[in-house]
């Protein structure tokens, strides 16, 4: 498929369940509402080797936060719901908990929950103050600048999908990021995903398995240029540079939405300015429940 | 759907024990069986027939009219729906009420909103003594749910309230939120000596302070409290006053600290 001059692929990327969680990270400004939320995301790129995928979903005006101060909402995905209670706890903890002048809410809502406050009250050494309000459960922990605010537990998906994605070619590597930053600013819109990369982009793509025994992935060969004429490539002559965007969203829909989206900033660039092909990666089709086909996500 | 319609005829010439009037209660029944429900507190038999005059609607909305303050136990124990009552009535209004509105046009006597445990009621006018509070022998007063008083209330508003919130846009008397164990008492107007007399945990606000503090709370400083921040935009739904109220900075006072000593009382600066 050729649109604008973008060679598409007629494949699919295979993408996985996962367990995912929300939370609205508020601060006396944007600035460090979003310090916080950064820092609690950093490290945190893939399940493989972090424990979890998190990032900002989107920044939150006043009268979008339960405090009316601005915030940003953020996204955490693991493989199992111990993983992930884990990973929320020590990441809040740590890095939302410290963090000036931070609050903590719940960003995803259902039947299931995680704890939030419950798990960090303790910090208060006895004088922390349950409140309840609103049909929602509040911890208040008093801290060095006033009072740390967490409601009490967040929301548990586990309808969530990981691994969605598309892999960019260019002609050059700045025409190749010119085309990903497109793409992940189209993303940037959809609600409910993440790109857990930095800046959304990966250019480390990675296969399964390795020649060293205790390497679980190791470097995508086929898509490394520099290897083109030593080993089976999958790169066309005029490609001389890759980046992949990986794509965690709560829903199956979402992750499509967002690659329908980014596909079509991707095209809309063109060729030229931007990417020759695009193609996604999978694994045949045979681990992977969610199979998002490039075609159908066609603009 | 219509509301069911209970207009009483006249003074009764007893207390009456309203609790059986609540729309769990009375759904499925006929018109010939409400009219039968008995509601005497003597030994003189009285029944919603002999006092009220029926009109029939969907039992989740009734409405009394004519009220009077003889009139006992309105809402006791409701489960869902809605009673709007036109007047003034007696005690234990809202008594054990778990879910559902009670919305009362006029003054309600003492122990209203005793033991509630979800739901929310208003009272338009002063509430009595012990809102929200135990009668005697019970642990615990109010247990969740959310009560506005748009005028006045009587002592011990509050009494060993546990959970919930109660809203007071005017002022309380004294010992408001005394033995409090939680939840939280907002207070618009002035409250009269010693507000949150041993009280163990929750929070009390009283935007223009109180008659007399007692001395066993101690200062904390003025604050912003996110909390009560957070807690304004809920009570924004029923007080536009009093929510305003939670955005300003507040002097915090721990205690009371001749108990326990985690509630807090906040008054101006």
């Amino acid at each position: 498929m050729i649109a604008n001059g973008v060679r598409v692929d007629d494949t699919f990327a295979e993408a996985f369940p996962m367990r995912a969680t929300g939370l609205i990270v508020t601060a006396d400004s944007l600035a460090w509402a979003r310090q916080a939320a950064v820092t609690m995301t950093g490290f945190a790129t893939s399940v493989i080797g972090c424990g979890c995928e998190a990032g900002i979903e989107r920044e939150l005006t006043e009268a979008e936060t339960p405090d009316e101060r601005p915030g940003v909402r953020v996204l955490l995905f693991a493989v199992s719901t111990s993983e992930l209670q884990k990973q929320l706890q020590g990441r809040v903890g740590q890095c939302v908990l410290t963090s000036a002048g931070s609050a903590c809410y719940a960003g995803l809502h259902g039947a299931e929950k995680l704890k939030l406050g419950d798990a960090l009250r303790y910090f208060g050494d006895g004088w922390q103050i349950s409140k309840r309000f609103g049909g929602k459960h509040y911890w208040r922990i008093p801290v060095m600048d006033g009072e740390f605010l967490c409601e009490a537990t967040t929301g548990l998906t586990k309808e969530a999908v990981g691994g969605g994605n598309l892999l960019i070619m260019g002609a050059s590597r700045r025409a190749t990021l010119a085309a990903a930053e497109a793409a992940v600013k189209a993303i940037g819109r959809i609600a409910d995903v993440i790109m857990p990369f930095p800046g959304g982009i990966a250019r480390s793509g990675s296969k399964v398995g390795s020649k060293y025994k205790s390497v679980r992935a190791s470097t995508n060969d086929a898509y490394c240029p520099t290897l083109r004429g030593a080993v089976r490539t999958a790169l066309d002559p005029d490609v001389a540079s890759v980046l992949e965007i990986v794509i965690d969203g709560l829903t199956p829909d979402a992750v499509a939405a967002a690659m329908r989206a980014s596909l079509a900033a991707i095209v809309k660039l063109g060729a030229k300015r931007g990417a020759v092909r695009v193609s996604a990666g999978n694994y045949g089709g045979k681990l992977g429940p969610h199979h998002f086909h490039l075609r159908e996500l066609l603009p | 759907m219509r509301p069911l319609v209970l207009a009483l005829r006249g003074v009764p010439d007893q207390r009456l024990d309203l609790s059986g009037l609540v729309p769990q209660l009375i759904a499925g029944k006929t018109a010939a069986e409400i009219a039968r429900i008995e509601l005497q507190t003597t030994r003189v038999r009285a029944t919603v027939g002999d006092l009220f005059q029926l009109r029939m609607g969907g039992a989740e909305r009734i409405r009394i009219e004519n009220a009077c303050d003889r009139l006992d136990g309105i809402g006791h124990r409701m489960t869902g729906g809605e009673i709007v009552v036109e007047g003034s009535i007696g005690s234990q209004a809202g008594r054990l009420m778990a879910g559902g509105r009670l919305t009362i046009a006029g003054d309600v006597g003492p122990w209203a909103a005793s033991g509630m445990r979800g739901g929310t009621i208003e009272i338009a006018g002063r509430a009595g003594d012990r809102l929200g509070g135990p009668l005697p022998g019970e642990t615990a007063g109010m247990r969740g749910g959310v009560v506005i008083v748009r005028k006045d209330t009587g002592d011990r508003a509050g009494d060993r309230m546990r959970r919930g919130l109660i809203l007071i846009e005017g002022g309380a008397r004294r010992y408001a939120g005394c033995r409090m164990i939680a939840g939280t008492l907002v207070v618009r107007c002035a409250a009269g000596e010693l507000p949150g007399y041993l009280m163990r945990r929750g929070s009390i606000v009283l935007a223009d302070g109180a008659a007399e503090l007692s001395p066993t709370f101690v200062d904390c400083g003025v604050h912003e409290v996110l909390a009560l921040r957070v807690m304004a935009r809920c009570v924004s739904a029923y007080s536009a006053r009093l929510a305003s109220v939670l955005r300003r900075p507040l002097r915090r006072l721990a205690g009371d600290m001749g108990v326990l000593g985690k509630g807090e009382i906040f008054t101006p600066p």
